[in-house]
C-alpha cells in the first residue's frame, strides 16, 4: 500500500511554504536574536542530533534494519575529518565533511554485510559489533588521535576559504546549512525509487524480492547513506558543536539516545526526526532548569537530577503507550484537526 | 486581550526581578561555577571532590565573610561526567558575572572548554589531572593543571619505588609491571614510564585492562608468570577493588602494589575487603580530618548544619580532601590577586594572574591549617602546576596511613618533554608562544 501511495508525488503547498518559512526563521531571526546558550548549547547539538536521526531513519525507519551502531558512525565521521583535515593539507572544509561521511559510508556498508542473513534483533546484534569494534579501535590505535597522550583531539577552526565560523552563530548557521540540505537531499531520494525500494524491503522483503527490487543493493544503499550522513553528524559534533573528541563521548549511550530520538519523533518520519531530537535535547534542559528553579534550594543538584532520569523514563512510557507512532502522529493528528482537507499521503 | 496584558505585565514584573537580581550579584561576589557530578559512575569522586570545595568555600564565608569581604558563590550543573553536560552547563554559566575559576575535575570536560575559556579568558583549573603539557604556560595562559600533572605522577612513583629499594641506582634489573585502564587517561603515560625505564635500567611491561576492568584474571595471571617487583596499578573505578581482589589470589603481595592518584580514594580499597590491607597509593594530599582546616569546617560548616556531604563519615577521605585543598588554592589565588588589584570582584584574567603569583610556601600552608594535608605550591607564569609535592599511604584494612615523605618528581627530566608537546600544539593552533607574565592578549 505504501509502496502505490508513495508514487505521488504532487506535495501541498501549505507545507512547502512552512519549510520556508521554517528556513527564513532559522536563518534570519534566530542567528540574530539567539544567545549564545541557546546556539551553543541547544540549537547545534539539536541540529546534529536531528541530523544523526534522520540517518538512522533512512536505515531503521525507512528500510527496516535495525542499528545500535549510530555512535560507532558518529566516531568516524568525527575522527575521519580529524585525520583529513590533519594528514591532507590544504583541503577544504566541505571536501573534507563528504570524505568524512564517505569513510562512515564505506564502514557502514562493511558492517551492513550481514543485513543479508540476519534480521531484526539478530541484527542489531550484529551492529552492536560495529559500535564496540569502532571505539576499542580508535582507543586502541594512537594514529586516529594523531598518538596524543590521552587520546582527545582538539577540533580545528572551521574556515571556507577565508570565512571562518568562530562565534556560536557562525556555527549554528554552518551546521544549520549542512542538516538543511543534506535533510532536503534526504527527502529527494527517499522520494525517487530508491525511497520506495526502501520501503518495499521494510515492509515485505519476500514480497518486494518477487517484484524485482534487488535486495542486496537496496540494504546496503540504506546502510551507506544512513552511515554517511550520521558521519557527516559526527563531524559537526566534532567541530561544530563540542570542539574536541574523545572516544568514550562515543559510547553506546549515544546509540541509544539516537534510537531513541527516532522512536519517540516517529518511525520512518524526518520530520519525527527533528522533533524527536528536540525532544531529548531540549527537555532535560527544560526540566533541569526548572528543577533547579523551583526546588534547587531544597535538594542538591545530584537528586534534581535522579528525579529528571525518573520523570523522562515514566513521559517515555506513558507516551508510547498511548502513541506508539510517536510525536509526529500526535502532530499531525493535530494539524488536520485544524485542516481536515490537507493531510499528506505518506509522512515524510 | 485582557489575558495578553496580565501576561506582559506578569513578564514584565519577573524580568524587573531578574534585572535586579544579576544588578544585586554585581556588589563583590566572586562566583564559582560547578559542573558538578553526583550521579552516574563517578559519582563517589565527584560528592567528595565537590562536598569539599564548596564545604571549604562556606567556611571563608561564614568564618572570614569571604575573601577580605568579597562574598563567594556558586552554583552547580550536573554533569554525570559527560563531556557534552560539561559544555551545556558551561555555556550555561559563563555569562554569570564575577566568574573566578572554573573547576571541572574530569579530562573530557576540561579538554572541550580549553578553547573556550581562553577566548573568554577565565582560569581553568584541572588539579591532580588534565593536559600534561598544559603545564607550559607560555602556551595555555589561562589552564592550571595544579600540584600535579600525569607525567610527574609517574615519575613520583617511581621515585618512591627507588626510595624503598635503597637509591635510583638500586632500580637496575628490577621489574615493574604497570596495569593500566584501556582508556586515553589510562594510556596517558605509557611513553613516559618507557623513557624512566630507559633512564634508570628497570624492565618494564606494560599491561591494558579493557574498561571498565571487571575481569583481570588474565592480566594478573601473566603478572604471576612475569614475576615483578612492583606492580604500578593505573586505575580507575570498579577497576581497583577488582584489582587488589585478583591481586589477592594469584598470591602477588598487596604492600607490592602502588596506586596512582585515581586508584588512591577509600572507595577503591574498601569494597576490595582485606585484598586490600598494605596497599600503597600516590596522594597530593593526606586523608584524616586531623588537620586544623578540617576541624574548622566541622565545627563552623557542619556545625551551622551547612556541610556538603551527607555522609559525615566521609568528611576527611581521600576526595573531600582533595576538594578542600582546591578550595584552598583557589581562594588564594584570589587573595593573592586581590593584594594587587583591590578588594574586589575580580576578573578572569585578574584571577589568572593571583593563580601565576599562587605561592605558598609550607609556612603559608601551616597558617592556612593545612601543614601535612599538602605540602606547597609554587606556581609561576610559565609553570602552571606549580611544584607539587606527592606522598604515599598505605591502607591498614580501615584508614590510609602516611608511610612517605614528600617526593619530588623530577621536573627538569620531564620539563623539554612537556615543553616538545606544548610547542606543536602551538603550533597546530597558531599560538604566539609568551615570553614573559604579562597580559596574554596584549603581547
Amino acid at each position: 500500500m505504501a509502496l502505490l501511495a508513495s508514487t505521488k508525488t504532487n506535495r501541498p503547498t501549505a507545507e512547502t511554504l512552512w519549510i520556508g518559512i521554517g528556513i527564513v526563521v532559522a536563518y534570519g531571526v534566530v542567528p540574530l536574536a539567539g544567545s549564545d546558550y541557546l546556539l551553543d548549547a541547544v540549537l547545534t547539538p539539536f541540529l546534529v542530533l536531528a541530523l544523526a536521526a534522520v540517518g538512522l531513519n533512512v536505515l531503521t525507519g525507512y528500510a527496516g534494519q535495525v542499528s545500535l551502531g549510530s555512535a560507532a558512525f558518529l566516531a568516524v565521521g568525527a575522527y575521519a575529518a580529524y585525520n583529513l583535515h590533519l594528514r591532507v593539507p590544504g583541503l577544504p572544509l566541505l571536501v573534507d565533511v563528504v570524505l568524512a561521511g564517505g569513510i562512515a559510508a564505506a564502514i557502514g556498508i562493511v558492517f551492513g554485510l550481514p543485513s543479508l542473513r540476519l534480521r531484526g534483533f539478530y541484527l542489531a546484534v550484529s551492529t552492536l559489533a560495529a559500535q564496540f569494534f569502532v571505539q576499542w579501535a580508535l582507543t586502541k590505535f594512537g594514529w586516529f588521535s594523531n598518538d596524543n597522550p590521552s587520546g582527545v583531539i582538539d577540533a580545528p577552526v572551521l574556515r571556507i576559504g577565508s570565512v571562518s565560523f568562530a562565534t556560536a552563530a557562525e556555527r549554528y548557521v554552518f551546521s544549520l546549512t549542512i542538516v538543511v540540505v543534506l535533510t532536503l537531499l534526504t527527502l529527494r531520494l527517499l522520494r525517487s525509487q530508491s525511497g520506495r525500494n526502501f520501503i518495499a524491503v521494510r515492509d515485505h522483503e519476500i514480497a518486494a524480492k518477487v517484484i524485482g527490487v534487488p535486495l542486496l543493493r537496496t540494504k546496503l544503499l540504506a546502510f551507506g547513506i544512513s552511515s554517511f550522513l550520521i558521519g557527516v553528524a559526527g563531524v559537526l559534533w566534532a567541530f561544530a558543536y563540542l570542539r574536541t573528541v574523545e572516544p568514550a563521548g562515543f559510547n553506546l549511550d549515544r546509540s541509544f539516545q539516537i534510537l531513541f530520538i527516532i522512536i519517540i519523533g516517529g518511525l520512518a518520519s524526518l520530520r519525527g526526526s527533528f522533533i524527536g531530537a528536540a525532544f531529548i535535547v531540549v527537555f532535560p534542559l527544560l526540566l533541569s532548569r526548572i528543577g533547579a528553579a523551583v526546588l534547587g534550594r531544597v535538594f542538591d543538584s545530584g537528586v534534581l537530577e535522579m528525579s529528571q532520569h525518573i520523570v523522562i523514563g515514566a513521559l517515555i512510557i506513558v507516551f508510547l503507550i498511548a502513541e506508539p507512532r510517536g510525536l509526529i502522529a500526535l502532530w499531525d493528528r493535530a494539524w488536520s484537526a485544524l485542516r481536515p482537507a490537507r493531510r499528506p499521503a505518506i509522512p515524510t | 486581550m485582557n489575558m495578553f496584558r496580565r501576561l506582559k505585565v506578569t513578564m514584565g514584573a519577573a524580568l524587573a526581578v531578574g534585572l535586579a537580581g544579576t544588578l544585586a550579584v554585581h556588589a563583590d561576589e566572586q562566583f564559582f561555577p560547578l559542573q558538578s557530578y553526583r550521579v552516574g559512575p563517578y559519582a563517589a569522586g565527584g560528592t567528595g571532590f565537590f562536598g569539599g570545595f564548596i564545604d571549604y568555600l562556606n567556611l571563608i564565608n561564614i568564618r572570614d565573610g569571604g575573601v577580605n569581604g568579597v562574598k563567594l558563590t556558586w552554583d552547580e550543573g550536573e554533569t554525570q561526567y559527560e563531556v557534552e553536560r560539561g559544555v551545556e552547563v558551561y555555556e550555561r554559566l559563563k555569562s554569570h558575572p564575577g566568574i573566578a575559576a572554573w573547576n571541572p575535575l574530569s579530562v573530557g570536560i576540561a579538554y572541550a572548554m580549553i578553547d573556550r575559556i581562553t577566548k573568554d579568558r577565565v582560569p581553568l583549573i584541572t588539579i591532580n589531572h588534565g593536559r600534561t603539557d598544559s603545564t607550559d604556560g607560555r602556551v595555555f595562559p589561562y589552564v592550571f593543571p595544579l600540584l600535579l600533572n600525569p607525567y610527574s605522577e609517574t615519575s613520583g612513583i617511581v621515585n618512591y619505588i627507588a626510595s624503598r629499594e635503597g637509591g635510583p641506582d638500586k632500580l637496575k634489573g628490577k621489574k615493574i609491571v604497570v596495569l593500566y585502564h584501556g582508556s586515553p587517561y589510562g594510556k596517558e603515560t605509557i611513553p613516559i614510564y618507557k623513557l624512566l625505564s630507559d633512564k634508570y635500567g628497570f624492565s618494564l611491561e606494560q599491561i591494558e585492562v579493557p574498561h571498565p576492568g571487571n575481569e583481570q584474571q588474565s592480566q594478573w595471571l601473566s603478572i604471576r608468570r612475569a614475576k615483578p617487583d612492583y606492580v604500578v596499578l593505573r586505575g580507575w573505578g570498579v577497576m581497583n577493588p577488582v584489582a587488589l581482589k585478583t591481586a589477592q589470589k594469584v598470591g602477588f603481595p598487596a604492600d607490592h602494589i602502588i596506586g596512582n592518584v585515581w586508584s588512591n580514594s577509600e572507595e577503591d580499597v574498601i569494597p576490595a575487603g582485606d585484598a586490600a590491607k598494605g596497599y600503597i597509593a600516590i596522594t597530593t594530599q593526606a586523608s584524616g580530618a586531623e588537620y586544623p582546616v578540617l576541624q574548622e569546617v566541622i565545627k563552623t560548616v557542619y556545625g551551622a548544619n551547612k556541610g556538603n556531604l551527607d555522609d559525615k563519615k566521609r568528611i576527611g577521605s581521600v576526595y573531600h580532601n582533595l576538594g578542600i585543598v582546591n578550595g584552598i588554592l583557589n581562594v588564594e589565588a584570589i587573595r593573592i590577586a586581590q593584594a594587587k588589584f583591590g578588594k574586589r570582584t575580580l576578573t578572569g584574567d585578574e584571577v589568572r594572574w593571583g593563580f601565576e603569583h599562587l605561592q605558598l610556601d609550607p609556612a603559608r600552608v601551616e597558617a592556612l591549617g593545612a601543614k601535612g594535608l599538602f605540602h606547597s605550591i609554587n606556581v609561576t607564569w610559565d609553570n602552571h602546576e606549580g611544584d607539587g609535592r606527592v606522598t604515599f599511604q598505605q591502607w591498614d584494612g580501615s584508614k590510609w596511613k602516611v608511610v612517605s615523605d614528600w617526593i619530588a618528581p623530577d621536573w627538569a627530566f620531564l620539563r623539554p618533554i612537556i615543553e616538545k608537546s606544548s610547542a606543536a600544539y602551538a603550533k597546530e593552533h597558531g599560538i604566539r608562544i609568551r615570553t614573559s607574565g604579562d597580559d596574554p592578549v596584549s603581547q
